[in-house]
């Protein structure tokens, strides 16, 4: 049973991707572009999420165990340091390079195109990186 | 600034925005977890780790064939030189894990939270996001 209800949110979730217009880096740089011709359609993606998410999170908080009796997992992490201000800044470049996040990088990648290819394989391989440093440098 | 009103998809911008929320409250509540793309990619080879997240890429890979069922796929304009995805999705890799979150787990589900930790996230992809969109586009141009 979890493995189908996770199934199904993420057949939700790339739908949603692909119905707001998220799946396209075209209309993602549209909108990191505030200075030129400004597309605010992601900030919509962002509200209509964050409005069913609010719901949601707020009745999860308050749970100890999902409805499939499994451990509520939320995030204990609070800090605000070094790491997630590097991290969250570097993400932001590479996001505002292509018009790509992971998200719409897999979705794309699903429906065979060659950049979306080049982009997950690459973004593993980043992801493989950041393992690395956090080992090694114990960065914090 | 100017808004950009033909490409500006309010309707269908906000309802794909409220069906990722529902995956996120879906998974959240059903499974307890957190729909963070980047974490859960980043964990998919973990042995350890849960089956649950393969389940969940699965999905998000099929959803572009069950939408064609449906709707004409949106056409996905990648129109940027190869090497600009290979070195976006070096550093899209590496910033999201380092940060603990990509647009989905910080700026979804984190603000859905109301994490103040993933607030902060957002608002500086966000800001990075804006400024090398300006440096390429206005400063550079492409």
């Amino acid at each position: 049973m979890p493995f189908l209800t996770a199934a199904l949110a993420g057949v939700i979730f790339g739908i949603g991707l692909l119905l707001s217009g998220m799946a396209s880096p075209v209309k993602v740089l549209g909108f990191l572009d505030l200075t030129g011709h400004w597309d605010p359609s992601l900030a919509m993606v962002m509200a209509g999420a964050i409005a069913i998410g609010v719901v949601g999170f707020a009745f999860a908080k308050r749970q100890t165990h999902s409805l499939l009796k499994l451990p509520m997992e939320l995030p204990r992490a609070t800090a605000i340091d070094r790491r997630l201000i590097i991290g969250s800044a570097l993400f932001g470049i590479g996001w505002g390079l292509a018009g790509v996040c992971p998200g719409p990088g897999l979705v794309s990648l699903a429906m065979g195109i060659p950049q979306a290819i080049i982009f997950v394989a690459a973004m593993l391989a980043g992801m493989q990186l950041s393992g690395f440093i956090q080992k090694r440098l114990r960065f914090k | 600034m100017s808004i950009d009103w033909t490409h500006f998809t309010f309707g269908q911008s906000l309802t794909g925005g409220m069906l990722i929320g529902l995956a996120a409250v879906m998974l959240i509540l059903l499974n307890g977890q957190i729909a963070g793309i980047s974490g859960i990619v980043s964990k998919l080879f973990n042995v350890r780790q849960g089956m649950w997240r393969w389940a969940f890429v699965m999905g998000l890979l099929l959803s572009p064939y069950l939408y064609r069922f449906f709707a004409t796929l949106p056409a996905a304009q990648f129109e940027l030189h190869w090497s600009v995805y290979l070195i976006a999705g070096f550093v899209v890799g590496l910033g999201s894990r380092l940060g603990s979150g990509c647009t989905s787990g910080h700026g979804v589900c984190g603000l859905s939270r109301l994490s103040k930790r993933s607030l902060v996230a957002t608002v500086v992809f966000m800001g990075t996001g804006f400024a090398t969109v300006y440096v390429a586009r206005h400063l550079i141009g492409e």
